[in-house]
């Protein structure tokens, strides 16, 4: 019996559905279709709600879908029926902080796709394999930024530091 | 990647089109690969190309399985560069491409050397990413390391090998069992997420344990839990031991833990400690109360999140508690306004539950102001609530009848009014007084009714209840507008319903056949020719009126295997009455099945009724006697072949009858005549009797044939039968449909069947077993004792026993802790003829992994007592 909390998703959306960047860690849906028939699916249950202050949660599918809403970002996270809300909850908190320290505030679309590798790496340190890493945005953003140090970049002291390294490391575009 | 902006003739500004991956194309990506082999790495650039490939593979792009090794061999190299940013790249894109079994041992040596670097961030990814792709043999060679990480100071890389432990337990168990002891110590981490991982870990590798597991819980429900998520997990643990402790009387042990819990600072884990108190089996009201107050308070939060929680699981409480509810009711109502509609909606369903006979014309007026405003999907579940208080208190079924029919005539899908219907028919259906106002309010819907399966489904409905009414007459011009207004298929509906009503009502006879005179005017000819032939049966024109019974057979009987012309003369009675597709109800989805119309008015049988009746309705098998058990369907073909087979076996006191369900998924055939042959050269106890051929097998359309078999009474004999699928094909143009004249005989061979002892066991349960096997007494006791040889494992044994014998394992007796030498099962089932029968198993193994069992039977009947043994000697 699976007993140790699972999130089957992680999607991070446009304003429009398109997807910006998704994980997906289980078999319930094994195209590229399905994966993009769900992402509409919660795409359009959730775009009238208002998720800007708070972590909204509906469910879909016999599943139950957290999110927020952030400029013209959408972020998502799906778990079982029986998962308890609040732990997805504080996953994608931690998520969305995440991305906000990392894109330094500038959390939309553009800077997303910009500054893709991050948030890439970010959901590679939030869950792994649908087991929930690290919950607490510092230090996930920490752990991604911590590039270009030699990586003692967790303890909290360090942390500001080794995050402005990291976006001056990081700071070009993807165009030469 | 110098791509001009495109401009784009909408009204959004280019800004917000802006993308660095806009045109991107996989064949240019794949070219830019190239710069992995440059001899002098630009890491920059290796790294913004590696977010190329992984933009692409995010968006759906798949690479052909030569682009992925090209790829994968040219990333290789990229562990040539010292830089840390790409090295996470490098980690990452690997892990997505999955390399195959001999790709993987290109970068194993790579992966090996960062998992002892001395950078922290390098040792915790490699993990993470060998343990990814690697397989059982590579495995054993890092498991030194791994063991190692487990206990490793750095939280990051302890973190990753947990992890990787946990997903490794799925495919080497044995190995990542060996970790036990370094995962023990991980449990007493001072980083919060490691001790967190370290207890799921833990937990799965003695999952099979029951006392390690309990020991585990007792000792950390007294000591500290860091993390939220740790303590979350403890919680759960601490359920199923609940679970699976039993204890009837006195305190439930741990109670005091979890009602602790409750006063925990992290919300998660209160609401996971509330959960689970409300989940516990038996649950007081006194053990209950706490729970129900932090989830009271949870109500009025301002986290959306929080106040779901809440709300769901005081709904599944209010199933079995409603009363523990009701204090938490006035909260519940301001949730009607809730901005977030689940949370709403389940607010509502919840008040429905737990509300009073006299609360229900208060609410439903609240309702009433709501529905406007949701979406279907949530109006569903409304109505389905309102449904089931209706049955709760009939008394009221007049305001909530009047509310159905209020919805019912707003705006909505199909879904969501086929919902009411099929609601208004269950109270029709379960409540006498409602069945008259009932059917008037779906006759008026169907006067404006936009969906033609509803009204056909109404029509249908109408014809079987209406004539049983007092004034059957106020319905029929409800009908016959049916006949001036709709299309073809609900016309041919209404025909059939007048037809019933004049079947059924003698004095309405007359004025029924000029309206089906009418009807033979009709534009369509299925209407014409239902008009005809029942103005026919029923004796409309004139001619010699058919016996009363054929008249029902054609009206209500389950007919519908096409008529073709024949120069015979018809009787109806040639017509076979086969009950198509449903035994297939098992496989659809529960959900799914149709609760209302659809389904015959007894409610939706269960699978052995389906069965009982499909075969009693079939004349050859009719003496069989009472039908014991019928086994789930067993496979006979591999899947996604020509034709899919599978075979039921139903088991009688002296017959055995095999149900082969068969489907032809050629849409190019049509198959007729289909049988299947089966040798019992290999089951000597059994003679074939009769067998019955589907006539025809179209395209994706389940039919049945049947193969009976006599077999000496009482005996549970046992045998192999090989199986041969024949049938004459017949080619079909996919233009028009139709199947050419001539056909072929051909045959398939089928997958082998058996029948077993276990077949004539019926899986039963008792609750109190110690009690069933003293009140079954000693008097037809037997004992003996075996050896069952070598077994891989002691529970490989018990299960294998357990099979054998198809009984139901008793108070979850089925379960053999890890590393134990013995085992005592206990099992319980009913014996063809229904004798009931009490089994104890006694296990033993010894160091060669020769395991020996005791086996003593208790039952009502020595004879069954003695079959048991012969089963388990003759294995």
């Amino acid at each position: 019996m699976e007993l140790c909390p699972c999130v089957k998703n992680i999607l991070l959306l446009d304003f429009e559905g398109k997807r910006v960047a998704a994980k997906f860690f289980c078999d319930d849906w094994p195209t590229n279709g399905a994966k993009e028939a769900f992402e509409k699916a919660v795409f359009n249950k959730t775009q009238k709600t208002n998720a800007r202050s708070e972590v909204e949660v509906t469910m879909l599918e016999n599943n139950i879908v957290v999110y927020k809403f952030v400029q013209d970002l959408h972020f998502f996270i799906t778990g079982g029926e029986e998962e308890n809300e609040v732990i997805l909850a504080t996953v994608l908190q931690g998520f969305v902080d995440a991305v906000g320290l990392l894109l330094r505030g500038n959390v939309e679309k553009r800077e997303a796709l910009e500054y893709l590798d991050l948030i890439l790496l970010c959901i590679d340190e939030i869950v792994d394999g649908g087991i929930i890493l690290e919950t607490d945005a510092n230090i996930i953003a920490g752990k991604v930024a911590s590039h270009s140090t030699v990586a003692d970049g967790l303890s909290e002291q360090t942390f500001s530091q080794a995050l402005a390294t990291a976006r001056e490391h990081l700071a070009r575009s993807l165009l030469k | 990647m110098a791509q001009p902006l495109v401009k784009k003739d909408d009204d959004r500004d280019d800004e917000a089109e802006y993308s660095p991956f806009l045109g991107i194309e996989k064949g240019a990506v794949l070219q830019e690969a190239r710069v992995f082999n440059d001899p002098q790495l630009d890491p920059r650039r290796c790294s913004q190309v590696i977010t190329k490939l992984l933009y692409l593979l995010n968006q759906g792009d798949s690479f052909t399985k030569v682009e992925a090794t090209e790829v994968f061999f040219s990333v290789t190299k990229l562990f040539q560069s010292k830089d840390l940013g790409l090295r996470r790249m490098v980690y990452l894109i690997i892990k997505e491409l999955s390399p195959s079994a001999d790709e993987v041992i290109i970068v194993t040596s790579s992966l090996m050397k960062d998992m002892n670097s001395k950078t922290d961030m390098y040792r915790a990814n490699a993990i993470r990413v060998l343990c990814r792709i690697t397989d059982g043999t590579l495995l054993t060679q890092i498991e030194r390391y791994l063991k190692q990480a487990i206990v490793d100071k750095n939280p990051v890389v302890a973190s990753a090998a947990l992890v990787s432990g946990i997903h490794l337990l799925q495919t080497n168990p044995e190995i990542v069992k060996r970790w036990s002891n370094e995962v023990q110590e991980a449990v007493q981490s001072r980083a919060a997420l490691v001790q967190f991982h370290a207890l799921a870990l833990l937990q799965q590798i003695r999952q099979n344990d029951r006392l390690a597991v309990s020991k585990l819980v007792t000792s950390l429900t007294r000591g500290t839990v860091r993390s939220p998520l740790a303590q979350c997990l403890l919680i759960r643990y601490t359920s199923q031991v609940i679970r699976e402790s039993n204890t009837q009387t006195g305190d439930r042990p741990f109670y005091d833990f979890l009602e602790s819990c409750l006063r925990h600072k992290a919300e998660m884990v209160i609401f996971e400690a509330a959960r689970a108190i409300t989940e516990l089996s038996g649950v007081t009201s006194r053990e209950l109360t706490p729970a129900i107050t932090v989830l009271q308070l949870f109500l009025s939060s301002s986290k959306p999140v929080l106040r779901f929680a809440a709300v769901r699981t005081l709904n599944k409480v209010a199933m079995t508690h409603p009363m523990a509810v009701t204090n938490c009711n006035i909260d519940m109502e301001s949730l009607i306004s809730d901005q977030n509609r689940s949370i709403a909606t389940l607010a509502i369903t919840t008040l429905l539950k737990t509300g009073n006979e006299s609360s229900v014309d208060r609410l439903m007026k609240q309702i009433t102001n709501f529905m406007s405003d949701i979406a279907d999907e949530f109006k569903i579940v409304v109505v389905e609530a309102i449904r089931s208080l209706c049955l709760k208190f009939p008394l009221k079924y007049r305001s909530l009848m009047n509310f159905l029919s209020n919805i019912l005539r707003e705006e909505g899908g199909f879904e969501y009014k086929k919902a009411i219907v099929d609601s208004i028919v269950i109270l029709i259906r379960d409540i006498p007084e409602a069945k008259e106002s009932g059917l008037l309010h779906l006759c008026e819907f169907i006067e404006d009714c936009e969906f033609t399966y509803l009204s056909t489904q109404i029509l249908h409905f109408l014809g079987i209840e209406g004539p049983k009414t007092t004034d059957p007459s106020k319905y029929i011009r409800y009908i016959y507008n049916r006949v001036h207004l709709e299309n073809a298929t609900v016309r041919a509906a209404a025909v059939s319903t007048l037809a019933k009503f004049g079947a059924m009502v003698d004095a309405l006879k007359p004025r029924i056949f000029v309206l089906l005179r009418r009807c033979i005017f009709d534009s369509d000819d299925e209407v014409r020719d239902r008009a005809t032939l029942y103005l026919n049966t029923l004796g409309g024109d004139g001619e010699v009126v058919e016996t009363d019974k054929d008249v029902k057979i054609f009206l209500f009987g389950d007919l519908d295997i096409p008529l073709e012309p024949s120069d015979e003369s018809f009787d109806i009675d040639s017509v076979p009455k086969e009950v198509k597709s449903q035994p297939l109800v098992e496989k659809k989805a529960p959900g799914k099945k149709p609760a209302g119309l659809g389904a015959p008015p007894a409610g939706p049988p269960s699978t052995v009724d389906a069965y009982e009746r499909l075969l009693s309705s079939i004349p050859e098998f009719s003496n069989f006697g009472k039908l014991f058990k019928s086994s789930s369907p067993v496979e006979l073909t591999e899947a996604e072949t020509e034709y899919a087979v599978n075979v039921v076996k139903h088991i009688f006191d002296r017959h055995v009858v095999f149900q082969y369900n068969c489907i032809n998924t050629i849409p190019e055939q049509l198959l007729e005549n289909v049988s299947v042959i089966v040798d019992a050269s290999e089951a000597e106890d059994f003679a074939e009797v009769t067998s019955k051929p589907v006539r025809s097998l179209p395209y994706d359309t389940p039919g049945q044939t049947f193969v009976a078999f006599e077999k000496p009474d009482g005996i549970t004999a046992v045998g192999k039968f090989s199986n041969t699928l024949r049938f004459i094909v017949k080619e079909v143009d996919p233009s028009t449909g139709e199947a050419e004249e001539d056909g072929v005989e051909d045959e398939y061979q089928l997958e082998d069947l058996e029948v077993v002892a276990a077949d004539y066991m019926m899986k039963v349960g008792v609750s109190n077993f110690r009690n069933a096997w003293e009140s079954m007494g000693e008097d037809f006791e037997r004992v003996d004792e075996y050896g069952l040889g070598p077994r891989e494992s002691l529970a490989e044994a018990v299960s294998a026993v357990i099979n054998l014998l198809g009984m139901q394992p008793c108070e979850g007796t089925e379960a053999v802790a890890a590393n134990s030498r013995s085992h005592t099962c206990l099992l319980s089932g009913v014996f063809l003829g229904n004798v009931r029968v009490l089994v104890r198993l006694q296990f033993g193994i010894e160091g060669s992994r020769d395991v020996a069992m005791k086996l003593a039977v208790r039952s009502e009947d020595e004879a069954v007592g003695d079959a048991i043994h012969e089963i388990v000697s003759c294995s």
